[in-house]
């Protein structure tokens, strides 16, 4: 078997496990390339269905053309959307960094759906090349009551088997796309035809090389216009994916700060 | 200290890249036998040192008043990364001219048995690091043992600091002697193990061949690497696919899961077990696909239908009937613990093997490993992060493989209340399969022959056996079967040919080219080939069998009898010679499924004799044959 075709069988066979195991499943949905992919490969490991509910939690802040794409693909796809709102910066602790505190509403947006709607277990697309933290997770990772995640003590995972047995109260962050590299999703999106928001790819020499919100997200200088480009330049890059998101520079936890509280 | 200012180019005889392909190595030894000096010199002779790391080490090493070490680089590589929390398991990528590898860092302070399973687990492939000062140490030992209870069987041996015992020869050869019997005593195949003398302070044998120990003719730790073979091909084994789940989202009722070992075809019969119920596959759904899949095979993730509607549900193991899994209600098992509270006997726990899940009941803890030692001691508890030998038992009957004929499906977790507390390997010895026989007709008995096989043999003067040859249309296998069979003949042997042609107007008049018709073709010939090779003839047949699964199963059938024969010719040769004119009719798309045109040929992986017939003349071929035949069939007093 090729690379490509590797990996994306382990990710069906995590999301069949989450949906056989977990009963209230929701999968959440950035607009971003990870998650697209992800969501590409639900409605293939369950037969053209996304049988459960898509969140989307926005900040309002999103780019006007991640809203289009939105729009577009729930209708195409036939998603069951669930819009989560965030509440004002205000609210959020205030001793985190100004970008991380931004970005903090995103969390506090997700407990409140988590909340209202009792899902037990959210698919989320995060890989573990991204960034430090997420290189420790588990695919099947337990959180807290309050969506904590505690990371000096996670549960053993080998084998392919992975923790799904808890008890009540706990929620499940399952994580189907950790093994894949930046590198891996746009090879995969090329191969598939996955639609891909504009962003992505450069205008007068600029591009986003990871999308979140607009205050605190910023393009990166690139020639990149195609996703043949995309591919190319990532092959050659020393720069880190995220060096576009502000949270991650602000201070030496402010990531881990978010993350060990709830963040994606 | 001598660092080389530019990495050295180590891919002079670069072979062409596998696309993406990557192989996961974990590296292992015992603390300061040298494992992070190792890992820098693979690094930076491979050129994989990400820019001004080489720099930030030696900055690091200054600040400490030290010479150059190789062990700040892990913190260097995860400085930006790991922002100081407590490491747990990190992949870090780097690559040598034929392909990439992720070095998994399991970090072995406390908790560090489920580091190093959560970590080692998912490795391919291991480097145990020796000092060549000190030899096998606790840790060593302590590793080596569990990485051959994490099934990981290819493991390359390091004797590390060569240069500190004077680059000599007989202090690697005693170190290497130790390393084998330890291994052995492990049970490991030593055929694999590469043994290597190495300085990863100077690079000797890392990536550079070493000039100072020109007594070593092996390879190089990366050609080592290099040289690994991804696991033996999960596809040659036999089918086992865990029924995951079974979706009913439309008007099909989808069985889905992940094929483990073998491959599914389209209309194969299908046994799941434990139930033991059969059904054909109909179909083989995809999404998306532009042409419906009509085979599927090991590592992938599926769904079928069935021809029946059969009560199937997770955890039910689907294979071919000619080769179900074991049935047990009680079995053998090898385990490491982790859970906080000890295993007891008449504690009971949640199994999950594959997809299936039973409650069993710990029946006797047989014995405690000392990993340390290799000791064995009873006990009458298995506390956490000891290893034992366990006996288990369920109510009902588990569908299983022993983990010695099947990985995959051979090896366990325990949970107890929500958390996974140990793992192990199945054994069956001393236990017997279960299983119901599998023929239908419940009034056939096996008829014991008075006559036995080594009489037969010595009154033709031959063994009896079964030449079987296989390859594409074309490829000269009637040709050389019936020339095979005139020689024979004349010499006085007892020989026939079951030809493809001739079988198909009789025995198998009724069956056409479809994957199922051919398959079934084949299983009738087989089992005609070896009641002939059973009465003491030798049989030749000359069939395309292009599937490898189907002439194993004749394998099976007969072992020791059967003979695999690849007759060699590529598509364009035969497709010239053409001598039914098959090939052109097949093009011009008169000929459904032919073979090689829009059929698949697998050819045979480890053929007893393969001959070529694009390289040599018939007469030549014949008499590759004849020298075959007369050595193998030969009978002894």
């Amino acid at each position: 078997m090729e690379h490509l075709d590797i990996i994306e069988s382990q990710t069906i066979y995590i999301l069949r496990e989450a949906f056989n195991k977990i009963d209230k499943l929701a999968i959440l949905w950035s607009l971003g390339k990870d998650s697209n992919a992800l969501l590409w490969m639900v409605r293939k490991a369950f037969f053209g269905h996304v049988p459960f509910p898509v969140v989307h939690i926005d900040t309002g802040k999103k780019f006007p053309e991640m809203y289009k794409f939105r729009e577009r693909y729930t209708n195409d796809w036939q998603l069951d959307l669930k819009v989560g709102t965030c509440p004002p910066v205000e609210e959020m602790d205030p001793t985190l960094p100004p970008a991380a505190r931004s970005a903090a509403r995103k969390t506090a947006g997700l407990k409140a759906m988590i909340d209202r709607e009792g899902f037990a277990g959210l698919l989320v697309g995060i890989r573990r090349d991204e960034e430090g933290t997420r290189a420790k997770e588990r695919v099947f990772s337990p959180r807290g009551e309050q969506n904590t995640w505690n990371f000096r003590d996670q549960p053993p995972e080998f084998w392919d088997q992975f923790k799904t047995d808890f008890g009540p109260g706990t929620h499940l962050r399952v994580h189907p796309i950790l093994h894949w590299t930046e590198i891996d999703i746009w090879r995969y999106s090329k191969r598939e035809h996955i639609p891909i928001v504009d962003l992505y790819f450069s205008h007068n020499g600029r591009r986003y090389r990871s999308l979140g919100d607009q205050d605190i997200t910023f393009p990166v200088a690139s020639a990149a216009a195609t996703i043949d480009e995309v591919i190319d330049e990532l092959q050659h890059t020393k720069v880190a994916e995220r060096s576009g998101r502000a949270m991650d520079h602000e201070s030496e936890d402010a990531f881990e700060r978010l993350r060990a509280d709830g963040y994606m | 200290m001598s660092i080389p200012p530019v990495a050295p180019q180590c891919g002079q005889q670069a072979k062409p890249l596998q696309p993406h392909a990557s192989l996961k190595i974990v590296i292992v030894g015992h603390v300061d036998h040298g494992k992070s000096s190792l890992i820098g010199r693979l690094f930076h002779d491979t050129g994989s040192l990400p820019e001004g790391k080489l720099e930030a080490i030696r900055a690091m090493s200054e600040r400490r008043g030290m010479p150059f070490e190789w062990a700040f680089l892990m913190d260097a590589l995860q400085a930006e990364r790991d922002q100081g929390i407590t490491i747990d398991v990190s992949h870090i990528h780097f690559r040598t001219p034929v392909r990439e590898y992720v070095l998994i860092d399991a970090p072995g302070h406390r908790e560090f048995l489920k580091n190093m399973v959560t970590g080692a687990a998912q490795a391919d492939a291991a480097v145990l690091v020796v000092d060549a000062r000190e030899g096998m140490q606790e840790q060593t030992k302590r590793h080596s043992y569990l990485l051959h209870l994490l099934g990981i069987r290819q493991v390359i041996v390091a004797i590390n600091k060569m240069d500190l015992v004077s680059l000599a020869q007989n202090r690697f050869q005693k170190l290497s002697k130790d390393v084998r019997h330890y291994l052995s005593e492990l049970g490991l195949d030593l055929q694999h193990t590469q043994i290597i003398p190495v300085s990863a302070r100077d690079g000797d044998n890392i990536v550079t061949r070493s000039i100072r120990m020109d007594w070593y003719e092996g390879p190089t730790l990366a050609e080592s690497l290099d040289g690994i073979q991804q696991p033996v091909s999960v596809l040659e084994m036999p089918l086992r696919f865990p029924v995951q789940d079974v979706y009913k989202f439309d008007e099909r009722r989808i069985v889905a899961g992940r094929i483990e070992t073998g491959q599914i075809r389209l209309g194969d019969t299908l046994m799941f077990s434990p139930s033991n119920k059969t059904a054909r596959v109909a179909s083989i759904e995809a999404w998306n696909a532009r042409i419906q899949p009509v085979a599927a095979r090991a590592g992938q993730s599926i769904g079928i239908t069935l021809d029946e509607q059969l009560f199937i549900e997770r955890g039910e193991v689907a294979s071919l009937v000619a080769n179900p899994p074991t049935l047990s209600n009680v079995f053998r098992g090898r385990l490491f613990w982790l859970g906080h509270a000890p295993l007891k006997v008449g504690n009971r726990y949640k199994m999950k093997l594959c997809t299936a899940e039973y409650t069993v009941e710990v029946q006797a803890i047989e014995r405690i490993i000392d990993v340390n030692d290799l000791g064995m001691r009873e006990s009458q508890e298995v506390e956490r992060n000891a290893v034992a030998e366990v006996v288990l038992r369920a109510r009902g009957l588990i569908a299983l493989d022993p983990f010695d004929y099947n990985m995959l499906t051979g090896r366990f977790v325990l949970v107890e209340n929500y958390d996974i507390v140990g793992g192990g390997l199945i054994s069956m010895e001393g236990y017997a399969d279960q299983r119901p026989t599998g023929i239908k007709s419940s009034n056939i008995f096996m008829v014991e022959h008075r006559v036995p096989e080594s009489d037969r043999w010595r009154m033709n003067g031959h063994r009896g056996g079964i030449l079987w040859m296989t390859g594409l249309s074309g490829a000269g296998k009637s040709t050389l079967a019936f020339s095979l069979e005139h020689y024979l003949f004349q010499r006085g042997y007892q020989v026939s040919v079951l030809d493809g042609d001739n079988v198909r107007h009789g025995l198998c008049s009724d069956l056409g080219f479809s994957p199922e018709d051919r398959v079934e073709n084949i299983r009738r010939v087989g089992h005609a080939a070896v009641l002939f090779a059973r009465a003491g003839l030798l049989v030749i047949t000359a069939f395309i069998s292009p599937y490898r699964a189907d002439r194993d199963r004749v394998r099976m059938l007969a072992p020791g009898l059967f003979h695999e024969i690849f007759i060699e010719a590529d598509l364009e040769t035969c497709e010239q010679r053409d001598p039914k004119g098959l090939y052109a009719k097949a093009r011009r798309g008169e000929i459904d499924e032919f073979t090689g045109v829009s059929a698949p040929y697998e050819p045979p992986k480890l053929a007893e004799l393969q001959v070529d017939t694009m390289a040599h003349s018939i007469e030549e071929c014949l008499a590759k044959l004849t020298d075959y035949v007369s050595r193998t069939f030969v009978v002894t007093k």
